[in-house]
């Protein structure tokens, strides 16, 4: 009986006192309720857009969350979870831990929530390409293989793009073809780091007059980590360095339409999509 | 023997060190034996040893932590007469945070090692300023942390937790700048708003006060300073329209004997710089530890934004106090002067820098290099302007008032659209302790080129929730983010030297008799650079970001410098 009490207390602590902002609930209690989603809107824009964009769109950085497929969240307390407490090894912080934003409580990530959520219904789904055409070309006469990875196959010198179809916008990935030094991609990001590294590309000439060309894995200002286009990792000490010279013109060369038609290119989204969506 | 021992500085210090572990032993008779020893020694060797053991002995009471002696008032007064020990946040009451001791100097930084490192296990960032008196370092971490070490091995002696409430939400990390000393006590300051007294040899709970309500987004993260017999905090929450306050509470016994409210109510100055009720949300909260002169007993407190901090809409006027710095009586917290950096801020740019008291040519300054982008020097007897000049990239004034202040162009206000403006909302500086060295009479702050957009987002006031009232994205066209090290002529305020680090950092800097200069970056480095050219002399790799400020001691007669990065504490110091 008491045990039996207890339970019933600890119910009714549940439902009366944490109310409807309790992370153990499995659904979202203010799913559907436009006055929530228009406070998450608020929420939204002082502590997410940063990264996802106005409009929860995503912006060159952090995801588009108008799509109803998301890599790391499928449910409502999946997306609870990941608000509170971050997605280790990405730059997705925990809850009031990025320095931007301040913490919310429970009840504003529940509305932030809702507002997500009514923006999907909003995006709907678009795909304008053929996905297995956009294989063939990431693997053949596109040449993104070279550099990039999908699924464990590929080159190094790029980032790997498994996820970037389920990451990233279309107009993002559109743009970071045809413009790959507008918006470097990010590369390494440390815990405690305010910035990601990003893909620069580097030239130094060593004491021996050895010239290395690549992109910086990472830097600091003392050493610095390239990888050049064979692949190989060159760990390098800068005052050790007969010249050391770095630009934000990115390794990758820009594909205009005369290399890759709209067309292919939407294929190639297509393709990163659906491998995104995996 | 008596030659070696009148070598003098660190030398007969470490002497007498090895001199009581060969005959004493750390309990209360220690004076009794000692007096006997000595006067045993004294009839054999003559007056001349019997002076030397008297010296080894007084100097034993500083160094060795064996007989720790009360931290007077007077000490904290006179904190540069013993540069062993770092009392205060910045080290003196001044603020400016530079070190006498030059056993570590450019001549042998190079050969640093690491000397111990201590774990706390905390999460976030890092941001204490550790305090060390007579051998024992005190410090804090994230989440209520507070702690005190051995400071020559890094063993701890206590270790102090508050929970913290699960629905707190401070704004910018659980973080915590540090500890106050005086008597037997340190004083900290918590996420839930308690000022606490804890016991400096065990940690154990001596009083704990609430000073406000943490539900309504209340809470400290300064380090407070103890002046007198008072304990000086300001509250944090600009971000969620707390009206702000800084308080004095009595050390002994925890009452609270002034409390100075940033924002003015009905019927006080000031009050008219704010529409409607705008002043009873209004922030300027004092999240940054101020600076004290005994000469005037005033206490120069900074304030920060007022709330919503980045939409001016609903609170029309200046709003005094914030973004301002305060001269207090320090017996009674009445103000003498105010001097406000920003009026009317709408891009969240704190005041909270440590306002620095520097003396030159007769006049008594202050000098504050804010977060808007603009060094200013002021006169600390009146609060007037002398000048202020751009040290990062600003882009919010182009103009200045009669008396010199830099006035917002219309233009930088923030617009549903959005505006790019330089700096950013983090700021040119933000709460990086900087230093003033008096052997180059640089003033080195850490500063960053970032531009923000600006975009307002109209939202209601709600107790306890987040109230911007905008949101602000980085610039791209402004990226990458520039990073430095600035080096400041104060006078002219001149940029003399800089280094640009790889991306900005949130590390403070601390400049010794050594000629050197001290700061940390965002990759983890520790870096020891040459006063005069900002050349790096020395570096080491510690593994995880710095967003606290160095200090610099000696125990045993060995200089350490020591800093927080990641979730640890380094100690420094030559092989």
């Amino acid at each position: 009986m008491f045990r039996r009490s207890c339970v019933w207390i600890a119910l009714w602590a549940t439902v009366f006192i944490a109310g409807p902002a309790s992370p153990a609930d499995d659904r979202n209690p203010l799913a559907g309720d436009p006055k929530a989603a228009k406070a998450g809107e608020y929420e939204f824009r002082i502590n997410c857009a940063l990264c996802h964009g106005l409009g929860a769109r995503g912006g060159g950085r952090g995801p588009d969350l108008t799509r109803a497929q998301k890599k790391h969240t499928h449910s409502d307390p999946d997306m609870f979870q990941v608000i509170s407490n971050g997605i280790p090894g990405t730059a997705m912080p925990a809850n009031g831990t990025n320095g931007q934003g301040v913490g919310m409580t429970d009840e504003e990530i529940w509305e932030i929530i809702a507002y997500i959520r009514s923006q999907e219904v909003k995006a709907g789904s678009k795909s304008l390409g053929n996905a297995a055409k956009g294989k063939a070309l990431f693997f053949g006469d596109a040449n993104c293989s070279l550099c990039h990875m999908v699924a464990g196959k590929g080159g190094r010198l790029g980032p790997e793009l498994t996820g970037v179809g389920g990451s990233r916008t279309r107009e993002a990935i559109i743009d970071s073809v045809r413009n790959p030094s507008r918006r470097l991609a990010w590369g390494l990001t440390e815990a405690t780091k305010e910035f990601p590294h990003e893909y620069e590309s580097a030239t130094v000439v060593t004491v021996d007059g050895k010239k290395i060309r690549g992109v910086t894995l990472n830097e600091d200002s003392f050493t610095v980590q390239i990888m050049d286009s064979n692949e190989r990792i060159h760990l390098l000490e800068k005052d050790g360095l007969r010249s050391f010279e770095k630009t934000r013109d990115s390794a990758m060369p820009k594909y205009d339409t005369e290399v890759l038609s709209n067309k292919d290119l939407e294929d190639l989204v297509a393709y990163l999509t659906s491998m995104g969506a995996q | 023997m008596t030659g070696r021992h009148n070598q003098g500085g660190f030398e007969s210090r470490w002497k007498s060190g090895r001199f009581i572990s060969m005959g004493f032993s750390p309990d209360p008779a220690q004076g009794l034996k000692a007096a006997a020893l000595k006067a045993r020694v004294a009839a054999l060797k003559g007056p001349l040893i019997h002076a030397v053991i008297t010296a080894l002995l007084l100097l034993d009471l500083f160094t060795n932590g064996v007989a720790s002696a009360q931290v007077t008032f007077e000490r904290l007064v006179n904190a540069t007469k013993e540069p062993q020990n770092w009392m205060t946040y910045s080290g003196d009451y001044s603020g400016k945070r530079f070190s006498l001791l030059d056993q570590i100097n450019l001549k042998n930084a190079g050969t640093m090692t690491a000397k111990w490192v201590y774990q706390t296990a905390a999460t976030g960032k890092f941001e204490t300023s550790p305090l060390v008196v007579d051998g024992i370092l005190y410090a804090t971490a994230q989440d209520n942390r507070a702690f005190a070490l051995d400071a020559r091995s890094g063993r701890p002696i206590w270790m102090y937790q508050r929970q913290v409430p699960s629905d707190i939400r401070p704004c910018c990390g659980r973080v915590n700048r540090g500890l106050a000393i005086l008597g037997d006590k340190v004083f900290l300051g918590t996420l839930d708003a308690h000022v606490m007294a804890l016991d400096a040899k065990t940690g154990a709970v001596i009083w704990d006060v609430v000073a406000a309500d943490y539900k309504t987004g209340h809470s400290f993260t300064v380090a407070p300073l103890a002046v007198k017999n008072l304990v000086v905090i300001g509250i944090s929450g600009g971000e969620y329209g707390v009206r702000g306050f800084i308080d004095a509470y009595d050390a002994d016994t925890g009452e609270r004997k002034w409390r100075f409210y940033t924002v003015p109510g009905p019927g006080e100055p000031g009050h008219d710089t704010w529409e409607g009720d705008s002043w009873k949300v209004g922030g300027a909260p004092a999240w940054n530890t101020g600076t004290y002169d005994p000469a005037t007993n005033q206490v120069f407190w900074p304030t920060g934004n007022p709330s919503p901090s980045n939409r001016g809409e609903g609170r029309a006027g200046d709003n005094l106090y914030s973004n301002s710095l305060l001269a207090l009586n320090a017996d009674t917290g009445k103000m003498n002067w105010y001097f406000q950096f920003t009026k009317h801020d709408e891009h969240d740019w704190d005041a909270t820098q440590v306002p620095v008291m520097v003396d030159a040519g007769g006049k008594h300054l202050i000098a504050q290099a804010d977060r808007n982008g603009f060094f200013y020097l002021i006169d600390r007897s009146n609060g007037k302007l002398i000048s202020a000049t751009p040290y990062a990239r600003t882009t919010w004034s182009d103009t200045k008032d009669a008396e010199g202040r830099p006035v917002a162009n219309s233009h930088a206000s923030p617009t549903l659209e959005g505006r790019t403006v330089c700096p950013g909302a983090l700021g040119a500086t933000n709460f990086m302790a900087p230093t003033y060295d008096a052997q180059t009479g640089l003033f080195y702050v850490t500063a960053r080129d970032q531009c923000d957009i600006f975009s307002t987002a109209p939202q209601p006031y709600e107790a306890g929730h987040a109230f911007y009232g905008s949101a602000y994205f980085p610039s791209e066209e402004a990226e990458p983010y520039l990073g430095f090290l600035k080096a400041i002529d104060p006078a002219t305020g001149e940029i003399k030297q800089k280094f640009q680090h790889t991306s900005p950092t949130w590390s403070g800097v601390l400049s010794t008799a050594g000629g050197l200069v001290f700061s940390g970056d965002a990759e983890g480095n520790f870096i020891a650079f040459d006063a005069a050219s900002l050349k790096p002399v020395w570096h080491f790799q510690m593994g995880g970001a710095v967003y606290a400020p160095p200090i610099a001691f000696a125990v045993d007669g060995k200089e350490y410098v020591a800093i927080a990065a990641g979730s640890v504490v380094f100690a420094f110091g030559l092989p």
